[in-house]
């Protein structure tokens, strides 16, 4: 039996707590904010107040002999730039010549204590000479001469890009219907409840450790190398558990960098907390995204060709950006049938935070207009939405016309169950005036398929150690921010060694003591480390059975492992614990510890810009929301939502449950109410009260439905959750509007105006800035020889 | 600077203190108490996630001062299990992953304590407007319903509510 | 962290004291009762007194009183108005206003006093110092223009009170102490014509008491628009009461809007339309029509102000049709 189909599981599948669920009940779970060491200073940072301006100078002095104050420190001390992507390191810890936004550090005080710090910068003067503020798309491509950030391609355009994947024009001539839809997708915040947080401690053995509420310590580990020129081996990253993250807290940011210098100039460790306003800054949230789709179809539904254009409002600094741009562009093709693609992108540069990955990471915005443009052609042909998608669905194996390859897919079963639950095909264009439903689908990765700097290394490592009392500790270098991957861990190492999860002690991302995990981004954390950890424990397994049979002088073939316990499978009551097992291997092997790692499969695609995109597998989303929206005010209630997930094989269906509403919560969030929006150069509402999260009385029902399709690359055949169900909710949202009320509103959030626009005729479509895209890049089909399914290349297979 | 010395009841027991009276409640329970279980997102009153009880009722401690707490009892999560038993609510978040990444739960958890003492009977309605005031960003909530219908069962000694298992196919 | 400037406090034993400190210290002094508004506004750097005389020691100035008229002490917290049976039995608006301030958690200590006093609110105003020396101060703290209205000359920030419309509309008076003595004036001249001098009462009266007269007979209702269903300021308030004879002839009618204005806005011309008239569908949406003329509101809360004011006519509309007991046009209860 493949190893995916295995039915014999006993922790696997089992809706268990959370390893660290009394730590969180308790209080008692350790968040960098609450850290504190003898003699900690507290940082805090001055921002610009303008939204683009030169730095002539920086005068400290009067900060600095401020009683209790310790260090300040300017950007020109920290000269070299830094930034999540090999090709955008182009930001610095402070400000050094240019302010690219409100908000932009530009200069740090340490003192005895945060009010002191705080007091200090208001005697930090800084001499700006004020440039034109660049703080939309059209403004900044229009200025070309006032380069905002000198790492773009040209002008303010930071990248842009043009695929065409089989000819579009060709496929638009064969079809019989054409459909154009421009749409607009706002920029959001992740809105992590816990503000980031950060303590360096600069030794007196000349070690740095830098304490840091992030998603990725392995990226901020050769951030801080980089910039401090100090060697990796003298510095260690701990994440400390992430009060949510939700791609918030990827890049390595100027504010570690910052209390880390302070810590190394003052001899103490150094402590910053971020303000809420100061997190709004720091941003790295959705992209504020319009697009364009040009769609050809046959009368049957069959999509001929699909041609998509991206416009990203990037901010002022690259970040993700790059991958962000492409991801506009890379999943539209692994959920429906279409045979000929081509995408135009750019990201442009602009006076405003930078806008980075947040859950999903620049494909809920195409995933929007897509699913929302299906129900538009769906509507001009007259053909049910739902019969649609259920027909047009790709069948396990595609390799999409980008050269993406699917797996398997549980899109058809996904949309099944949710047009089922919520009586879709009944309730369409049955509802009563106002009520409506709508459907959508969606896709996303399991994880990317490469790392973010080249390399041919593990994308994520596992060491196991076991003792002589049966206690076993993994470690690993994944970050828990909430969704539960170091219980993850847990449950596969103890359904390996059968052994309870109890039985583990999880020793999680500390750049001195676990492996190389690349961090939790991507959606690569269960099926990454969750290989890496089968692999590790397989090979202690093999030992531990093999010391058993020979001290119970049966075949290995024979033996089980469960329950802490290894037995005779031809005779249950001949057996062992675990903890004596585990001194038999020791006594016949040594020592007892196995390293485990995975690395996804090579990518089938070669085109320059594939490296975005590819994935161990994908996984699949279907939503349907039924709503109620009012006439007069144009208010919009969610009724309910229900929500199927391609999780491949859920590990824990309990933590997959709340993975997936969620999910829900934040589409629901970004598709009615949130939105990162500026006035005069400043963000215009950087609050908890003044950008809307979702309170419990905004929160409707949800029904969800786990599709397991059994994945061959993923641990036990596990997919991703925590990010793929939030994509098909917005565009459902925007398709049931459709049906309650008769009109589209083509962009997020949908705010009461926009609905009664709509209803009088007065919504304006977005409008595509006007930008010639560059020439088109035709990238050629790959050698038909290729094949279907490429083996996976991983240590686990290896392994297997 | 005006000190004060105070005399807080915390999770019955009386901690003195020499505190700036500027110094919020929030601020004198994590950082001169050391109960860092109280958390904030926004020190304005925005988020709830630094909830604490005073004389049972839930109160963002970010808006307080302890200068007007003296003689009244004030609760934080660490302040929830006895004698290291969790309480029902503690039980049923871990049982039911109404924590995820646990940055609201210390506040959600003291909001539901009142409430369930206030009520017996709480509906699913009653618990959404008493955490009406606690955000969180990871659950959309449901999970914490679910756990403070489970504890409120359990405290009434009454048969459980069926777990809500989701519906599992093969595609 | 967001932290207090320091100060020093002193707790007032009674309004009379509260009122001579204040009025010894001038504007260094402030008043504070729950906190709820003026701790986050003191965090922002709004206010910075050097001294906060605590007003929740002071006796007697909590409690409920319902013998014909209702005597609120102005200390008493929002939960507990929302949740008294004698409220909710003869005062139902009032109830269900102090039901929908802020959360829940703001409740617990947020006083019916402070609600009526709550500081007036502006996207440019509520910021923190930081944000607004970047954008170079409103004429409300620290600059000398209006953001919001560049050409005015005075201040546009907008009255956030739950309780006030209500009060207004029930005709409701507040008591006053002064250092000299007490005075009682009607609610509705509490508040003045400018968003920086928002309240008429002296800087150094403390606000004690609430007395809304017996209504016996009069339907009445608030209701709140806001983009959440909860935390969430007004971005306008509708509180309509009326006494209705044979065939729901007005007798008596008041319709105040709040979050329009910098103060709440009594829709006297609807008032006056409506005296005399059944309350049918048509004129009430004449009614609406004419309050609706009277919302003014500004780019400086949430949601585009156009649509704010489009929504004074329908939200004044559902108010009067939940007095004539008709249907509110309101959603239906979620059936799915």
């Amino acid at each position: 039996m493949a190893e995916e189909q295995r039915t014999d599981l006993s922790v696997i599948g089992k809706p268990l707590p959370k390893i660290d669920a009394a730590a969180k009940v308790t209080g008692q779970l350790v968040y960098a904010g609450d850290l504190t060491l003898p003699r900690l200073a507290f940082a805090k940072l001055l921002r610009s107040p303008h939204p683009h301006a030169r730095i002539r100078s920086i005068d400290v002095s009067r900060a600095a002999v401020l009683p209790g104050v310790l260090a300040t420190l300017v950007g020109s001390e920290l000269p070299i730039p830094f930034g999540i992507l090999p090709v955008s390191q182009d930001e610095h810890a402070l400000a050094i010549d240019t302010a690219r936004f409100a908000g932009d550090p530009v200069a740090a005080v340490a003192a005895v204590d945060e009010e002191t710090a705080e007091a200090a910068l208001a005697l930090v003067v800084v001499d700006y000479e004020v440039l034109p503020a660049l703080m939309t798309v059209e403004d900044a491509l229009a200025r070309p001469d006032c380069r905002i950030n000198e790492h773009g391609s040209h002008g303010n355009v930071h990248k842009e890009v043009s695929f065409d994947f089989g000819d579009v024009e060709a496929g638009f001539r064969e079809a019989d219907h054409l459909r154009e839809d421009t749409f607009f997708f706002e920029g959001n915040n992740h809105l992590a409840m816990e503000e980031h947080a950060a303590v360096a401690h600069h030794g007196p053995d000349g070690k740095l450790t830098l304490w840091s509420s992030t998603q990725t310590p392995h990226y901020v580990h050769r951030a801080l190398a980089k910039v401090l020129e100090m060697p990796p081996a003298h510095i260690r990253i701990v994440a400390c558990s992430n009060g949510g993250g939700f791609g918030g807290k990827t890049d390595p940011f100027g504010h570690e960098i910052v209390v880390a210098k302070l810590s190394m100039k003052t001899g103490r460790p150094v402590k910053i907390v971020l303000t809420r306003e100061e997190v709004f800054y720091t941003h790295r949230g959705r992209h504020p995204v319009r697009m364009w789709v040009k769609t050809g179809l046959k009368k049957d539904g069959r999509i001929t060709a699909m041609h998509f254009r991206t416009a990203l409002d990037g901010g002022a600094y690259g970040s993700y950006g790059v991958a962000s741009l492409y991801y506009t562009g890379a999943l539209q093709t692994v959920t429906y049938e279409i045979p000929r693609y081509k995408f135009e992108g750019v990201r442009v540069f602009t006076n405003k935070p930078p806008c980075g990955p947040k859950r999903g990471h620049g494909t809920p915005q195409p995933r929007f207009a897509l699913e929302c443009h299906i129900d538009r052609f769906c509507h001009d042909l007259g053909i049910d939405p739902a019969e649609w998608r259920l027909r047009n669905t790709l069948a396990p194996g595609t390799l999409t016309a980008n050269q993406m390859q699917v797996r398997t897919i549980g899109l058809k079963a996904c949309l099944d169950r949710v047009i089922e639950r919520s009586a879709y095909r009944e309730k369409r264009e049955s509802l009563p005036d106002g009520r409506g439903i709508g459907l959508a689908g969606s896709a996303y990765l399991s994880g990317a398929g490469l790392p973010i700097y080249w390399n041919a290394l593990p994308h994520s490592g596992v060491q196991i150690k076991v003792d002589r009392g049966g206690g076993v500790t993994v470690f690993c270098g994944s970050t828990d921010v909430g969704q539960g991957s170091d219980s993850v861990l847990a449950y596969v190492v103890a359904e390996e060694l059968g052994i309870e999860p109890k039985d583990i002690r999880v020793v999680t991302a500390d750049t001195d003591l676990t492996p190389v995990d690349l961090g939790s981004y991507s959606s690569r954390v269960t099926l990454m480390t969750g290989n890496a950890a089968i692999h590790a424990a397989r090979k202690l397994r093999g030992q531990l059975l093999e010391a058993a049979a020979r001290k119970l002088e049966v075949p290995v073939e024979r033996l089980r492992m469960a329950a802490r316990r290894v037995w005779d499978e031809a005779d249950p009551s001949r057996g062992l614990s675990f903890a004596e097992t585990a001194v038999l291997a020791e006594a016949a092997f040594g020592t007892l510890g196995s390293v485990g790692w995975y690395r996804p499969p090579k990518p089938a695609a070669k085109w320059k810009g594939s490296g975005v995109g590819p994935s161990p597998t994908y996984s699949y989303s279907a939503a349907a929301v039924e709503l109620t929206a009012d006439r007069e005010t144009g208010i919009v209630r969610i009724d309910k939502v229900w929500i199927a997930h391609d999780i491949g094989r859920a590990l824990n269906p309990l933590l997959v449950v709340g993975q997936l509403e969620g999910s829900v919560y934040m589409a629901l969030g970004e598709a009615l109410m949130e939105e990162q929006v500026f006035r005069k150069g400043l963000h215009k509402i950087p609050s908890m009260l003044d950008y809307k999260s979702p309170t419990s009385l905004d929160m409707p029902a949800v029904e969800s439905i786990l599709v397991e399709t059994l994945d061959p690359e993923g641990p036990y055949g596990a997919k991703e959750c925590g990010q793929g169900p939030l994509l098909p909710v917005i565009p459902a949202v925007a398709n049931a509007l459709f049906d309650a009320l008769g009109v589209w509103v083509d962009e997020v959030p949908i705010t009461p105006e926009k609905v009664l626009a709509a209803l009088e005729g007065r919504y304006r479509s977005p409008k595509m800035p006007d930008y010639t895209y560059p020439e088109t890049v035709v990238v050629a089909p790959l050698e038909p020889a290729a094949p279907a399914a490429p083996p996976a290349t991983t240590a686990l297979a290896e392994a297997r | 600077m005006e000190k004060r010395r105070l005399t807080l009841q915390v999770n019955g027991e009386a901690r003195e203190v020499l505190v700036p009276v500027h110094h919020s409640l929030l601020e004198v329970l994590r950082e001169d108490l050391g109960l860092t279980g109280t958390k904030h997102g926004c020190e304005l009153g925005e988020c709830g996630a630094c909830t604490v009880l005073v004389d049972g009722k839930p109160v963002l401690s970010c808006l307080t001062l302890p200068v007007e707490c003296e003689g009244r009892e004030i609760t934080t999560v660490e302040g929830l299990a006895r004698g290291g038993e969790l309480s029902p609510l503690q039980t049923t978040f871990s049982e039911l992953g109404a924590a995820q990444c646990g940055y609201c739960t210390p506040g959600m958890l003291l909001t539901a304590q009142a409430l369930v003492q206030q009520q017996a009977r709480p509906s699913r309605d009653d618990i959404r407007e008493a955490l009406a005031g606690n955000l969180c960003r990871c659950t959309g909530y449901l999970k914490i319903f679910e756990a403070v219908e489970l504890a409120s069962a359990r405290m009434r000694g009454e048969p459980e509510p069926a777990p809500v298992a989701p519906e599992v196919v093969r595609g | 962290m967001l932290r207090l400037p320091a100060f020093r406090y002193v707790a007032a034993g009674t309004a009379t004291e509260a009122a001579r400190i204040l009025a010894d210290q001038g504007p260094e002094a402030m008043a504070v009762a729950g906190g709820t508004d003026l701790y986050p506004n003191m965090k922002r750097r709004q206010f910075t007194p050097k001294l906060l005389v605590g007003l929740r020691g002071i006796e007697g100035a909590s409690g409920i009183e319902a013998n014909g008229g209702l005597s609120l002490g102005a200390l008493t917290t929002l939960s507990a108005v929302a949740s008294d049976p004698g409220i909710l039995a003869r005062w139902p608006a009032v109830a269900r206003a102090a039901s929908l301030v802020a959360s829940p958690l703001h409740r617990n200590v947020a006083t019916i006093g402070g609600n009526l006093c709550v500081d007036t609110r502006c996207t440019y105003y509520n910021q923190t110092e930081a944000w607004r020396a970047a954008i170079g101060y409103c004429m409300k703290k620290d600059g000398d223009i209006c953001l919001v209205a560049p050409g005015s000359d005075t201040c546009w920030a907008v009255s956030s009170s739950d309780i006030a419309p209500v009060m207004v509309a029930l005709g409701a008076e507040a008591t006053l102490v002064g250092p000299q003595g007490e005075r009682r004036i009607p609610v509705g001249s509490l508040y003045g014509s400018d968003g920086i001098r928002y309240l008429t009462k002296r800087p150094e009266e403390v606000l004690t008491e609430i007395y809304v007269p017996d209504r016996t007979g009069w339907r009445m209702t608030y209701r709140k628009l806001r983009r959440r269903g909860s935390i969430d300021f007004p971005i306008l308030g509708v509180a309509a009461a009326a006494r209705l004879g044979r065939g729901n002839t007005v007798e008596e009618v008041r319709i105040v809007l709040g979050a329009v204005q910098v103060a709440p806005v009594s829709a006297s011309e609807a008032e006056g339309f409506l005296r005399g008239k059944v309350l049918d569908r048509d004129t009430i949406d004449q009614a609406a029509a004419l309050a609706y003329k009277q919302a003014r509101p500004l780019d400086n809360t949430d949601l585009a102000y156009a649509w704010r004011k489009r929504m004074a006519r329908i939200e004044v509309a559902r108010a009067l049709r939940e007095l004539a007991g008709l249907p509110t046009g309101d959603l239906p209860p979620v059936v799915a």
